[in-house]
């Protein structure tokens, strides 16, 4: 790979520099250079400087704001526990309930569907991506609270009631549904990316299952799936990061309590909706940089959970090829 | 297509320089509370289009606007709650807080038992539910204050701003001044550790939990629950008397208050002594300094502030609902305003 890459980049420096192409060539490659370096510059900038702006409150609360359950602003006192809590629980409220929709729809799309359904319905998902977070939160608040309340959540409360999860009194903004809004936020992009992955299956693999005597379903699950493997945890990823970092919806809808409950009827926060929420109006300077603090801690979590996936990946990657090149 | 890029560089650099040649002279900047926006929007355009003084003016919210006006990065500044002793330490002490119109905050319920019956409430029973140890519509605090009225046998539901705003602050410094409890373990502050109730965000995401939700009750701007035909309750003042949120009752706040001669206008008008007076109103104020280095813009700001206190400009204020300055603070403001400076001198006149 990399042999290949500076055979490529050392030709054009092998001509003339009166060429005027060669000049062309490096003004091009100087640009790209730049392009490629300032982007991690970015990032650099980005994290020193949530750094240095965290640095007051991490001082003054070390690393006891991670574990700590209190957020008053009155007494100065912070803490993001409930605040991590509450961006996990929800991103994972949302992956599983969006991951088995989304493959579902992807592999409906790529295997069973008529011809003429695929684009389409591939279209109309794509679309969903293009929604600003602030109208699905309106429409959260409009109307899929009022129905979670009235009828989704009560049903829930009879049924799976001996599981603390469904306990408890029903306000409507709920981490449930804060989950919900996310999981169907984060579909458009799992389905397009898994769908993809799917396309780039060979028909080869279908054909030899079919060919042994597997059913279409047999065949989906034993031979495609598998082969896209990699690739369908990597459309997961991409979701579950585009759930954490989700603001606008998720406060409108999670009813934003600095607390942790066992019940999923219950309010809770996540990091960003309380960085977008208290930002604004934070007055004192420990109050600001605790909320840097928890910027910061945002995108260490972001971070982590990329690694992680990254490990994922690789080690499923060893077992199949096609997954590996479609991220 | 090159020539074509540059001419339009060009033009763009001859309308920067404009721009910049004629904002030295007449532009101002300005950055601060959100609640104000509108009527600062309304008389900045007004007073644009009488004098040609460009004031550009950025609601991002009162804590943004004391930081942007501590780093003079803006010209003056904007905010519901006043600025702290350590804060106006950060700024020397070189600043003014000039009170522009009056907000107020008003208990929003849904109970449709109740019909057309409006609640009354006194502080401490408002203090005691958002702090949650009432917890039930029929609590005997809510039905001595409200005889005759038959109150539901279900929860209330609290919901407060999620969001930091000043509509919060001038709410929890109302509850700090009527609840001990309150003012020990709450306190005010633009957001604060709510001791109960869900949080939603703004003013039209308290409005819609409380229109969702049975037996919520949440607090919204006067002017927010006027435009939008919410039922709210009417408040017990310090005089004792049960009044009702409207343009009148809070600026009577205003005018009850009592200012000391040398006032910095930093003076809360919560729980305001007056007979008339509703007691959860607060000022909102702009943030200038009294002493300026640059005389022209010391100049447009006194200009401003001079035009802002007319009548006409004041009634600009209550066509949108905000309630005006009663005209002792007119007078107080008018009084103070000739003291303004640029470098430790005198302004001209005009």
């Amino acid at each position: 790979m990399t042999a290949i890459t500076e055979r490529k980049l050392a030709r054009p420096a092998d001509r003339s520099p009166l060429d005027h192409a060669s000049y062309g060539d490096r003004i091009f490659r100087g640009l790209l250079t730049l392009g490629a370096v300032t982007i991690p510059l970015l990032l650099g900038f980005l994290v020193l400087e949530l750094w240095q702006g965290a640095r007051l409150a991490m001082g003054k609360f070390g690393l006891g704001f991670v574990t700590n359950s209190v957020w008053d602003p009155v007494a100065v006192q912070f803490g993001a526990f409930p605040l991590i809590f509450g961006t996990l629980l929800s991103s994972l409220i949302a992956l599983a309930i969006a991951v088995p929709l989304s493959l579902g729809v992807a592999i409906f799309l790529t295997e069973f569907s008529p011809e003429g359904l695929r684009q389409p319905v591939a279209f109309l998902i794509g679309l969903l991506a293009a929604i600003p977070s602030v109208v699905y939160g309106l429409w959260g608040i409009f109307v899929l609270i009022p129905a979670l309340r009235t009828t989704a959540f009560p049903l829930l409360r009879e049924v799976l009631g001996f599981l603390p999860l469904f306990r408890g009194p029903i306000y409507g903004p709920s981490m449930l549904a804060a989950g919900i809004i996310l999981a169907i936020m984060v579909m458009p992009y799992v389905m397009s990316v898994s769908r993809e992955v799917l396309l780039a299956v060979p028909d080869t693999q279908r054909e030899a299952a079919l060919a042994l005597g597997a059913t279409r379903w047999e065949a989906v699950i034993t031979a495609v799936v598998p082969y896209a493997r990699s690739g369908i945890i990597g459309a997961v990823i991409l979701g579950l990061g585009r759930a954490l970092g989700e603001t606008m919806a998720v406060t409108m809808l999670i009813g934003n309590r600095h607390e942790i409950a066992a019940s999923l009827f219950a309010p809770g926060y996540t990091m960003a909706a309380a960085i977008a929420n208290e930002f604004s109006e934070a007055v004192g300077d420990v109050h600001l940089s605790a909320l840097a603090y928890v910027a910061f801690l945002l995108f260490v979590v972001t971070v982590l959970v990329n690694a992680g996936a990254r490990l994922l990946i690789w080690r499923v990657a060893r077992g199949s090829a096609a997954g590996g090149k479609a991220l | 297509m090159r020539s074509h890029l540059l001419r339009g560089g060009t033009v763009l650099g001859l309308a920067s320089l404009v721009v910049a040649g004629s904002a030295s002279a007449q532009s101002l900047t300005g950055a601060g509370a959100t609640f104000p926006n509108p009527i600062y929007t309304k008389w900045f355009d007004a007073y644009h289009k009488k004098t040609g003084v460009q004031i550009n003016y950025q609601s991002i919210g009162s804590g943004g606007g004391i930081r942007q006006f501590t780093e003079g990065t803006v010209d003056f500044g904007a905010s519901d709650g006043p600025m702290t002793d350590e804060q106006m330490a950060a700024v020397k002490g070189n600043v003014l807080h000039v009170p522009t119109v009056l907000g107020a905050v008003v208990l929003t319920y849904n109970l449709p038992a109740l019909g057309e019956t409006r609640l009354r409430f006194d502080g401490p029973t408002i203090a005691r539910i958002f702090q949650g140890t009432i917890t039930r519509w029929n609590d005997k605090a809510i039905a001595q204050l409200n005889p005759g009225v038959k109150l539901p046998d279900s929860d209330i539901i609290v919901v407060h701003r999620s969001d930091g705003s000043g509509t919060s602050y001038i709410f929890t410094d109302f509850l700090s001044k009527v609840s001990p409890g309150w003012r020990e373990n709450v306190g005010k502050a633009t957001s604060v550790n709510w001791p109960t109730g869900l949080g939603g965000k703004g003013n039209e995401g308290v409005t819609q939990q409380v229109k969702q939700t049975e037996g919520a009750v949440g607090y919204v701007e006067l002017i927010y629950a006027l435009s939008n035909n919410l039922p709210y309750a009417t408040v017990e003042n310090a005089a004792g008397e049960f009044v009702d949120a409207s343009l009148a009752s809070v600026t009577a706040a205003a005018a009850s208050a009592r200012f000391g001669k040398n006032t910095d206008f930093r003076v809360s008008i919560t729980d305001a002594p007056g007979k008339d007076a509703y007691p959860i109103s607060s000022f909102t104020w702009l943030l200038v300094h009294p002493d300026m280095t640059d005389g022209t813009k010391a100049t447009a700001i006194r200009n401003f502030l001079r035009w802002m206190i007319t009548a006409k400009a004041q009634r600009m204020a209550s066509d949108l609902k905000y309630a005006p300055l009663p005209n002792e603070v007119v007078a107080l403001i008018g009084a103070r305003l000739p003291s303004l400076k640029a470098n430790g001198k005198a302004l001209a006149s005009e």
